[in-house]
């Protein structure tokens, strides 16, 4: 019994002090003369590097009726290049035992292998090449088309999930890009020409705008001398104008969908509300919103989790989510799956009492402490995974954010107040800006 | 500009050669085996666990019990309730996740140097003291019930219920260890009780540890986790199932305009002798990345999908060779044949040499690639010791794949591919299909 008291104590009163070399010693960042970023991550564990190139374009950046486009040109830059024969880059990599692929996001493309650490020099010298020399044919596009049009139906029209979260996105976002998705609408996917992808590739695809990542076992003046000799050549484009977007009016009523699909199981609830981003040397709103996500939502002692999967049991699920990594306004969610016998209205009901109540009560500061230590030790297992850390920094460096505001905001995130977190909920929790999903059969 | 190439190309291969990890073989005081390997560029430890025996051993009457019951250890154990539980593991900031397959059940953790005693000790609790109070068994109950019934709606799921059931009739493998409805309906806690107790023993646990700690401390630490697991009396293992499937196609109607594919037939044992080439006829023809035929064929030449791969699904109790595609509704024929004449060209003809080159230059470059941080290396080495391979397997294992020949992958492409013997589920609403 004393054990158990004692241990129990410990426990309760454990800091952790997370003590630990800062990532950003092993950080270093360049700018090549055409304007190219260059950030390079060291970790020499093992053999092994991550080469990325991210462009500050994603599908927000089409222009309306070729919504998928970003996507799409992301899919033919496998294809021919003026150097390289059609799929050579992925044979070249898998050759040598690596893997490669690519994303596209609203405000990012970005494309990768993960190589043996000296192998690196080839992969420069073909990402590079596939910049600026896409050689591309009309049946290129016949056959691609179809290609993302089956993944358009794998990933959503198979997917009730998905084809609310189009739904609900479109009526998020009354004028931003971000109400379409990233992968496009299907009619005019189906649209999509060469020069539609050739338009999209000359207007975003230079160096720079782009990011060069390497991650892994490389000394960071060997890359940049691998840098000059490769990307360095290419010239600037100088017709690249800022990333000025539509941006939001303000919204006066709040939205309301009824998703009805025969293949919904667990039916469900969802709110999102527009929400401030991450912003350069300004990050503290998002700092506050971040936690507020995981305190609400974050563990079975979150106020969402404790209050309505425990007390109430209305709940088979309940949960928060912040995207703070985001060019322009994001958005924060909350969730609940409802037990067998509740409907969705009383669930709705139930998630607004709960959010209601942590309004009055405010921010528990033990369980405020124990996030700080929480964060504090993610940046310690962050590490372990390059590929993990160089995705982090493309992500953020894509999204309008610099190499200070990501080494400020582990920071941030331990200076943020209860005063701060519970003025983000108030600013955030507003229906006017809002859509609340139904989802059921 | 090609001599800044060279140089730097001999600098880094000199570090690739001794790039694997140096494994230390443990044995605790208490007799548990446990692999190490020693890390302290980070100061943490991620901690693999593997209980052999999995879902598989459960009584079929009680299928989910197992499950339900690793569902629980997170849910209240010594003096603790759920959320005092994810409180003091918070404090921490340790993780702990628990996982159950056929085969084996699965704990992994990672947790800080700086209180790693006190981690453990959660830990050990949750694995020796779940407490399977009634509130947290019917919360459990009711999220077990919902994923049994998403899955009843998720057109991948019913495609690998209906070929897991063909292959594997009447045996564990054969049905889902999530459970039904009806046996998850019956369990009770006494059967929990049973599940822990003949799931996790001390006697059939294998440990493997990557990072911030020494062979001394870890021994301790291993057997202060697992001292008061019970130590398992004998228990039925699960048959050898040989093939079951019959050729042909089965539609399961389901509303969407995309179908699912899961197709295959009778594989080959992890321990064959000729595993490696099948391994590598796998990969030429439907291994990971943008090169394989099926790939070439399916996506690349038709545009009649948006990914194709084929895996060797090797288990301890039955092995079979699979695919898994999703297509339009009006393409699924088309896609049925371009796999079928895949399968019959293989076994026809083979594969080139130029394929069978590049299969080994990939397979073989990218195994160190594997070996890239605490939590993998921790988990590779737990999976070895699963295999039952030695830890010189990281030292020897590219040769094997490298002696592999072609006349071996002639041989093994005759015995291994029958294009007579597909069996195709398709999970959808396909045009020209009954």
């Amino acid at each position: 019994m004393i054990l158990r008291l004692f241990l129990s104590f410990c426990v309760g009163l454990t800091f952790v002090t997370a003590s630990h070399a800062a990532i950003e010693d092993q950080v270093s960042e360049f700018m090549l003369d055409n304007g190219m970023q260059v950030v390079v991550i060291e970790d020499h564990r093992a053999p092994v590097v991550v080469h990325m190139v991210w462009y500050r374009a994603g599908a927000a950046d089409e222009t309306p009726g070729v919504s998928g486009v970003a996507h799409f040109l992301e899919h033919l830059l496998f294809k021919k290049t003026k150097i390289l024969a059609a799929g050579e880059l992925s044979r070249t990599v898998a050759e040598n035992g690596g893997t490669d692929n690519a994303f596209t996001s609203y405000d990012y493309t970005a494309y990768y292998q993960r190589v043996a650490a000296d192998r690196l020099p080839i992969m420069m010298q073909m990402e590079a090449d596939r910049m600026v020399n896409l050689d591309l044919t009309e049946d290129d596009i016949l056959v691609e088309r179809d290609v993302i049009i089956e993944e358009r139906n794998q990933r959503t029209e198979t997917n009730p999930s998905a084809l609310y979260r189009e739904q609900a996105n479109a009526a998020l976002f009354q004028n931003h890009r971000y109400g379409v998705p990233v992968i496009g609408w299907r009619h005019e996917m189906s649209n999509l020409t060469l020069s539609d992808a050739l338009a999209y590739y000359k207007q975003f695809y230079a160096p720079n705008n782009a990011v060069l990542i390497v991650a892994g076992d490389v000394v960071p003046d060997e890359v940049l001398s691998l840098a000059k000799s490769t990307y360095g050549k290419i010239p600037a484009n100088p017709n690249l104008s800022d990333r000025k977007r539509p941006i939001e009016p303000p919204h006066f009523a709040p939205r309301r969908i009824e998703y009805v699909d025969e293949r919904v199981s667990q039916p469900y609830v969802v709110r999102s509300y527009l929400a401030p981003e991450r912003n350069s040397g300004d990050q503290r709103p998002a700092a506050a919103l971040a936690l507020l996500a995981d305190i609400l939502g974050d563990g079975q002692a979150s106020v969402l989790q404790r209050k309505l999967q425990f007390e109430t049991q209305e709940a088979l699920y309940a949960s928060a989510s912040y995207l703070g990594v985001s060019l322009d306004t994001t958005s924060f969610a909350v969730y609940i799956v409802p037990s067998a016998d509740v409907s969705l209205e009383d669930a709705e009901a139930a998630l607004d009492r709960a959010i209601a109540e942590f309004m009055e009560e405010g921010v528990d500061d033990a369980q405020l402490d124990r996030l700080k230590t929480q964060y504090r030790a993610a940046g310690i297992y962050a590490q372990d995974s390059v590929n993990g850390l160089a995705n982090a920094y493309g992500r953020a460096l894509t999204s309008g954010l610099t190499l200070q505001d990501i080494h400020e905001w582990p920071d941030i995130i331990q200076s943020v107040t209860v005063e701060e977190i519970m003025t983000a909920a108030r600013d955030v929790f507003d229906l006017n800006s809002s859509v609340t999903g139904w989802i059921r059969k | 500009m090609i001599r800044t190439f060279a140089t730097i190309l001999m600098t880094f291969v000199a570090s690739l050669v001794q790039a694997m990890p140096d494994i230390k073989i443990l044995k605790t005081p208490a007799g548990t085996p446990a692999w190490l390997v020693e890390d302290h560029n980070i100061p943490f430890v991620a901690l693999e666990l593997r209980f052999i025996g999995g879902t598989a051993i459960e009584p079929m009457e009680k299928r989910g019990v197992t499950q339900f019951m690793i569902g629980l250890l997170e849910e209240g154990s010594g003096d603790m309730d759920a959320q005092a539980f994810s409180i003091a593991k918070d404090d921490l900031a340790a993780s702990f996740s628990y996982g159950s397959y056929a085969d084996v059940l699965t704990v992994s953790a990672k947790f800080l140097t700086e209180n790693q005693d006190q981690a453990i000790e959660l830990l050990r609790q949750s694995l020796v003291d779940p407490r399977f109070d009634a509130d947290a068994i019917e919360r459990v109950r009711a999220q077990i019930e919902s994923g049994i019934k998403s899955q009843a709606k998720d057109p991948s799921d019913i495609a690998s219920a209906a070929f897991n059931a063909e292959a594997y009739p009447n045996h564990p493998y054969g049905s889902d260890d999530l459970g039904i409805l009806e046996t998850i309906a019956s369990v009770t806690a006494a059967d929990i009780r049973q599940a822990h107790t003949t799931g996790l023993t001390r006697n059939r646990v294998l440990v493997a540890a990557v990072g911030d700690i020494t062979a001394d401390e870890l021994v301790v630490l291993v057997d202060r986790l697992l001292q008061d697991l019970p130590v398992a009396g004998d228990i039925e293992m699960p048959t050898y199932v040989a093939d079951t499937l019959s050729a042909g196609v089965k539609v399961i109607d389901f509303p969407t305009p995309q179908s699912t594919i899961l197709f295959g037939h009778a594989g080959i044992p992890r321990k064959d002798d000729d595993f490696f080439a099948a391994y590598l006829l796998n990969h030429i023809l439907g291994g990971s990345g943008f090169e394989s035929r099926l790939m070439s064929e399916v996506r690349e030449e038709r545009g009649l999908t948006y990914g194709i791969g084929s895996f060797l699904a090797s288990r301890q109790y039955g092995d079979l060779l699979m695919g898994q595609v999703a297509t339009a509704n009006d393409t699924v024929v088309e896609t049925i044949d371009v796999i079928t004449e895949e399968w019959r060209k293989i076994e026809d003809q083979g594969v080139t040499q130029a394929e069978l080159d590049a299969a080994k230059k990939y397979l073989t470059g990218a195994y160190p690639l594997r070996f890239d941080g605490n939590g993998p290396i921790a988990n590779i080495l737990a999976g070895m010791q699963f295999q039952g391979l030695s830890p010189d397997y990281i030292q020897t294992r590219n040769d094997r794949v490298n002696a592999v020949t072609m006349e071996d992958i002639q041989r093994v492409a005759q015995r291994l591919f029958q294009p007579e013997k597909l069996r195709f589920i398709v999970v959808g609403q396909p045009e020209g299909l009954e």
